[in-house]
């Protein structure tokens, strides 16, 4: 079993790769030191668990699914 | 019930109209509200070519459904529909479609107007703009 941690959008481009396969992480916090090639973590970054929001320090098991992103912009167009 | 990614252009009326007659019982809804939100050729004072829109798959379609189910929890609903398009966008195409059908038009407005809203802070889609000279990504939506 690993962690697999996903960037999405604009973290996805600034982290340099989409997917990422951890052997353990402590908490998300830990997820993304590990998995972020040293970047630090952008003030507005959203974070999941499984699927489900999640703050940085929930904890993360052997088999989850951890995803960061920047704010949601879906919806109809634009500012 | 029904939240729907697409990959390829829809039309909104046609969409609407074929889940009404498939799944609306004759006589028993007295009120659809609708939302169609279309892409524009503009934003922020420039041109803008295109755009693309990127989904978490899997998240995207799980925190469509909550929204459903909490709209259909808090209103008294008949039924409602979301559907939203990801890839490859160009000026005029719907980008997104909610409708909500009730007895009452009470409900159907304020069902539909939280769909959307819910929808644009929680559920995970991001935009990134063709413009001539380039790409960006939109970094926030503003509030209704």
């Amino acid at each position: 079993m690993s962690i697999s941690v996903k960037f999405f959008a604009r973290l996805r481009e600034q982290v340099g790769q989409g997917d990422v396969s951890l052997d353990s992480a402590r908490d998300v916090q830990d997820a993304w030191q590990q998995a972020s090639n040293g970047m630090a973590m952008p003030d507005n970054t959203l974070c999941a668990v499984n699927m489900e929001y999640v703050d940085h320090h929930t904890e993360v098991k052997d088999g989850d699914e951890v995803a960061f992103f920047p704010p949601v912009t879906g919806g109809c167009h634009g500012l | 019930m029904a939240c729907e990614i697409r990959e390829t252009p829809f039309d909104p009326w046609q969409e609407t109209q074929q889940y009404q007659q498939a799944h609306l019982e004759d006589g028993k809804y007295g009120a659809t509200a609708s939302f169609v939100g279309t892409m524009r050729d503009f934003n922020q004072g420039d041109d803008v070519s295109s755009m693309h829109l990127e989904h978490y798959p899997g998240m995207t379609e799980r925190h469509l459904q909550k929204i459903c189910d909490e709209a259909s929890a808090r209103w008294e609903l008949l039924d409602c529909l979301i559907i939203h398009r990801v890839g490859e966008i160009l000026p005029n195409q719907p980008i997104v479609l909610t409708v909500v059908w009730s007895a009452h038009r009470k409900e159907a407005f304020e069902a539909c107007r939280y769909l959307m809203e819910e929808l644009k802070t929680r559920a995970p889609f991001w935009k990134k703009e063709g413009l001539g000279d380039g790409h960006r990504w939109v970094d926030k939506n503003t509030p209704g």
